[in-house]
């Protein structure tokens, strides 16, 4: 047990201290100038108008919700995966059922046009 | 119990080392072959052939001015480069790059940790870079970077199902999500010593990877949270300096990645051919991972850029009925 997860922790050590050392890096090497404009966001050289905390469009919420409910059929058919050839005849009937009950979904979610991008 | 400790700290830091050396370079084999291939030469002044121009860019980049817009989000903004760039690196803890050997008497197993779930690892590990760029899109204040953060995670998450989906065919012939025992069932002692590998067994499998690797590290033709001609940056136009290079190390050391799985998985890691045994089980697989990196600059010089509402149509309405498609398939190949 320890054999195996004392790498990766060490590995998640070195990486985050890496992380944060590279990206702090410029704080002190970089050189400095204040001026005003500088603390814009970027608009191509156009006064910004507006803020950007403003609501999301909701296609990108329904992708998300689509996601996640498909993501769980991955979930389910890794365990089968690995077991496909013990279960045999019956693992594989079982997880035909799983997928035409899961695609029946998506079917119906194409048919109402969550995924259309007009 | 001191000697592994020893022996795997070090492993650690010289795959750490090689991982970023092999960033640097990338930018510059990038460069180099994309030049080419539009009949320029590509970095030149920099060293013999521009092989220091990694080396100049990285110093430039230290030396440029930390610039922080007023209307970011502190913390958020701070953290998106971190966030964004662990996973990436924490990938590499499970790829087998050889086989175990010793060295000055410590005992090397060949891979940082030999994961009984590796494959598993890998795709909870490359799910968790979306959070870096949602945030730095969401925290920077600025339209163009909230756009490319919210068109880039929507890419993300909905190729990532096509992404675990491509390899679950593999995982049915092999029996097991193992890393280092997907490498050993691809051996083959016969003078065809590329029998055994699975993109012979799953050339559809891996045709969907490649495409879904593509899109999930972002790169061309589907490198629409960066589409420099209408977003400027995407997710990092605000970020400069040092901030801005953690991103672009991650986003290489993601594609390195990517490209390490494929070649564990599909062109079967770390073995050769036995009639050249001599060559290091590593060369083998800094080849097959060169081939890799080598074809995603191809693609980047060959095909345009997508559009947005073609880009998700492909995924949600090809990739992911083929990919499943594959898996019953294969599960019927097998019992049958």
């Amino acid at each position: 047990m320890f054999e195996t997860f004392y790498p990766i922790l060490f590995l998640v050590l070195v990486a985050v201290v890496l992380a944060v050392a590279l990206s702090a890096l410029s704080i002190f090497f970089g050189r400095r100038s204040k001026s005003g404009k500088k603390g814009q966001p970027y608009e191509c050289g156009i006064e910004p108008v507006g803020t950007t905390k403003e609501p999301v469009p909701v296609k990108f919420f329904m992708i998300a919700i689509s996601f996640i409910l498909f993501d769980i059929e991955v979930i389910f058919l890794l365990p089968w995966a690995v077991v496909a050839r013990d279960l045999g005849m019956f693992g594989f009937v079982a997880i035909l059922i799983f997928v035409t009950a899961v695609l029946i979904g998506y079917v119906y979610e194409i048919g109402r046009g969550a995924l259309r991008w007009e | 119990m001191l000697e592994m400790i020893i022996s795997s700290s070090v492993q650690v830091v010289v795959v750490i080392l090689v991982v970023l050396f092999g960033c640097a370079y990338s930018t510059w084999l990038e460069r180099k072959v994309l030049g080419h291939l539009q009949h320029r030469m590509g970095p030149t002044f920099a060293g013999p052939f521009g092989l220091l121009q990694p080396v100049s860019d990285g110093l430039k980049l230290i030396f440029k001015e930390d610039i922080v817009p007023d209307s970011v989000e502190r913390l958020t903004y701070t953290l998106a480069p971190i966030v964004s760039f662990v996973p990436a690196l924490l990938t590499f803890a499970v790829i087998p790059y050889s086989a175990e050997f010793s060295f000055f008497g410590l005992e090397f197993k060949g891979v940082i940790s030999d994961l009984n779930i590796g494959v598993l690892w890998v795709f909870a590990v490359t799910s968790l870079g979306v959070y870096g760029i949602i945030l730095a899109g969401w925290s920077s204040g600025s339209k163009y970077s909230l756009m490319g953060g919210l068109r880039s995670s929507a890419q993300m998450i909905s190729y990532e199902l096509s992404y675990g989906l491509s390899i679950v065919g593999v995982i049915i012939f092999a029996n097991t999500f193992s890393m280092t025992e997907l490498v050993a069932k691809q051996a083959s002692d016969s003078i065809l010593f590329f029998e055994n590998w699975y993109i012979l067994k799953q050339p559809l499998g891996f045709l969907l990877y490649l495409t879904c690797a593509i899109a999930e590290t972002n790169r061309a033709p589907f490198d629409l949270p960066e589409a420099e001609s209408e977003l400027v940056g995407g997710y990092h136009t605000e970020y400069s300096s040092m901030r801005f290079s953690t991103f672009f190390i991650g986003e290489y050391a993601n594609m390195l990645a990517v490209a390490c799985v494929g070649a564990t998985i599909f062109l079967g890691g770390w073995n050769g051919p036995f009639f050249l045994s001599f060559v290091p089980a590593v060369v083998w697989f800094l080849i097959k991972v060169f081939l890799f990196m080598f074809f995603y600059i191809w693609l980047r010089a060959t095909f345009p850029r997508f559009r947005y509402d073609q880009l998700m149509r492909f995924g949600w309405l090809v990739l992911f009925p083929l990919a499943i498609l594959n898996i019953l398939v294969t599960g019927l190949f097998v019992l049958l």
